[in-house]
């Protein structure tokens, strides 16, 4: 039976990772994230789970890397100031492939910016903040019931294509509360990494079959294996000849781009003959559909379009929008726009991009939205 | 074909160390130590990270990760929180332990969790070339103290007995025998044990040094250390330049995940319907 249940958005994330199967979490203290770290200290160990505060969130990131190279899933929850500090280990886990769960809670930056208010700067950050190129899912919940879900998605493509996911929630859905519906918890697939390796003797951990996924027992699990972060080939011990590095970058890389259609995911609304379309993720997305809405209302045609994995970025989805309007509205809680950079990349100028960020720590509300898009409609500025 | 041969990766050989290297040393005591410990190859994990002494352990044959500069101690915290039954030892360097990751190493000491950190002290960074460590000794020379280093040494023992260490060794590449045997003691020990092995650095620290002899090196390794008690015997003014090797620290206090699974009631692996059913008296 379903349930409906009254719950915070933190919450939802860690209820979620419990029935995902999560067995370590690190974390360190940081609004407005740490209700996710204070319930899994509580509920973890009746799980046959543990967690840790670590000294940092530097060391709670190489913590869930540890646990998860040891055959358990694994998340940590932070904020911006605590994800700047993971990049390094961000980076290493996508590049030795060892399947992480990161709860990204954003709040205002930069610096120590505001701990309590709402924004969507880690965009980009999410998928550049670490030096070189690194495969990275980010998944952007827009509602409590979505971050439960998508939480239990997140572990399920971490474990399924060996890389770190990332939920991208902010500070206003961290700690809304709304009634959601809880699904039956056996109607969840929950999806475990692979273990079908070949015998030690013919096992070389990074050589890959054709569906492009490294198998990795666990450490202590009876194959002995190394694991590093520096360019290594099929023995993962560390290779630098020019062909390795050549072939190591592009299968990590490349593994995202293979699976694109299992991990892309949007929401779509589409009227016949619309001129006009709204992109929006996040928490920003509740308030775009609802002007959306009201746009119908007054017979306004437009379509609306919803990341809900921003990492890889949705292009195909957002370009075949592109070619059915002239104006796509990104409204986000940023300075730059790090989305509506997106889709101008994506789109290659198929349609105009306008763009309209709010950086006040205050959610952007329906009547800004809508009154944009009655802007764009008159053709205004 | 030596005995220990079943612990090396030969198919990585030869190794990248320079001529006149220490770090092989104690390495070398460390294979021995697990020998004669007769710890099981597949559960004995190998966490390293950067610089000569993090390439290392890539040479030895058991489960291993190479971490990102200083981060072992954290990835092998990880490692016991999964599974605690796992033998965990982290082989760091100067940088490793006492700079970039002395945060780590100051906390895995005072939670005194069950983990064995071999640090390999040459005094330099040896890989990137021989640019000052915490541990450099003031008034030496290094490719980033072309005037002396100013600063004074750390002493990364005195740092982990101040954290809470539950066991601090320091043995040296001259008195091998000896530091067979500390090893073997800290990896037997329940807690967060700690081995610094003085270490020689010819390429880099020697020959802006002392000497770029190795064996003249060990020789300097071998003076500047004293056991405690000689220690006890020498006059105040002459301990100054001296290092008392041996065991520095040991006594016993709660490990950490033992301490945390009794508290806790902590119970391994439950099936997940059994969980969804309790959750409600969990709250």
């Amino acid at each position: 039976m379903s349930k409906k249940v009254l719950m915070q958005g933190n919450q939802a994330v860690a209820e979620a990772a419990l029935v995902a199967g999560v067995k370590v979490c690190a974390g360190y203290p940081i609004t407005p994230s740490s209700e996710v770290v204070e319930l899994l200290s509580r509920k973890l160990p009746a799980y046959g789970g543990r967690f840790i505060q670590m000294e940092d969130e530097i060391a709670s990131i190489g913590t869930i890397i540890g646990a998860s190279a040891a055959g358990k899933k694994a998340m940590t929850a932070t904020s911006g100031p605590g994800f700047s500090l993971m990049q390094e280990l961000l980076g290493y886990a996508a590049m030795v492939e060892i399947p992480i769960v990161i709860y990204n809670a954003q709040r205002v930056g930069p610096s120590t910016g505001g701990a309590t208010k709402p924004q969507q700067g880690d965009i980009m950050q999410t998928k550049w903040g670490s030096h070189g190129e690194s495969p990275r899912i980010a998944l952007c919940p827009s509602s409590v019931e979505e971050a439960y879900n998508l939480t239990i998605t997140a572990f399920n493509l971490s474990e399924k294509y060996m890389v770190p996911v990332i939920i991208l929630a902010d500070e206003l859905l961290a700690h809304i509360r709304e009634s959601i519906t809880i699904p039956e918890s056996d109607s969840f697939e929950i999806i475990n990494r692979r273990t079908d390796a070949p015998p030690q003797e013919e096992y070389l951990p990074y050589k890959v079959d054709n569906t492009g996924i490294p198998i990795l027992p666990p450490l202590g699990g009876g194959y002995r294996y190394n694991i590093s972060g520096m360019i290594h080939g099929d023995k993962g011990v560390p290779n630098l000849a020019p062909e390795t590095i050549d072939y190591c970058i592009q299968r990590i890389n490349n593994k995202l781009k293979k699976y694109y259609d299992d991990i892309v995911m949007v929401e779509k609304m589409e009227e016949e003959g619309s001129k006009i379309a709204v992109l929006a993720y996040g928490s920003t997305a509740r308030p775009a559909k609802g002007a959306v809405r009201m746009a119908i209302e007054k017979g306004i045609k437009i379509d609306f379009i919803r990341p809900i994995t921003i990492w890889p970025f949705p292009e195909r989805e957002v370009r075949e929008i592109a070619r059915r309007v002239d104006k796509i509205l990104v409204p986000e809680m940023n300075f730059e726009g790090q989305v509506a950079g997106l889709v101008k990349q994506s789109i290659e100028g198929a349609a105009e991009v306008v763009q309209f960020s709010k950086i006040s720590g205050l959610p952007i509300y329906v009547e800004e939205i809508y009154n944009r898009i009655i802007k764009i409609d008159r053709g205004e500025k | 074909m030596s005995k220990l041969d079943k612990y090396l990766r030969l198919d990585q050989f030869p190794h990248f160390a320079c001529s006149g290297c220490g770090h092989g040393i104690a390495l070398a005591s460390m294979v021995r130590a697990i020998d004669r410990l007769g710890l099981d190859q597949n559960i004995t994990i190998m966490v390293c990270a950067i610089g000569c002494a993090g390439r290392l352990p890539v040479y030895l044959n058991f489960p291993s990760i190479r971490t990102p500069h200083g981060r072992a101690l954290t990835i092998a915290t990880g490692i016991k929180l999964a599974n605690s039954k796992l033998k965990v030892i982290v082989f760091m360097g100067d940088g490793d332990a006492a700079a970039i990751g002395g945060n780590h190493f100051i906390h895995a000491a005072r939670r005194n969790i069950d983990l064995t950190a071999i640090i390999a002290i040459n005094e330099i960074y040896g890989m990137t070339g021989g640019q000052y460590a915490p541990t450099t000794k003031q008034g030496n020379f290094a490719s980033t103290a072309p005037f002396g280093m100013i600063e004074p040494q750390m002493d990364a023992c005195k740092l982990v007995e101040a954290a809470g260490a539950t066991f601090v060794a320091r043995g040296d590449i001259y008195h091998v025998v000896e530091l067979d045997k500390l090893i073997i003691k800290a990896i037997s020990h329940k807690g967060f044990s700690v081995v610094e092995v003085l270490t020689n650095c010819p390429t880099q620290f020697g020959r802006r040094n002392e000497s770029s002899n190795p064996s003249q090196m060990i020789k300097n390794i071998k003076e500047m250390t004293i056991t405690k008690k000689q220690a006890e015997k020498l006059p105040k003014e002459e301990l100054e330049h001296k290092l008392v090797r041996g065991i520095l620290v040991e006594k016993e206090r709660p490990e950490y995940i033992e301490e945390y699974d009794r508290i806790t009631n902590f119970k391994e692996e439950v099936n997940l319907k059994w969980n969804l059913k309790n959750r409600k008296k969990l709250k």
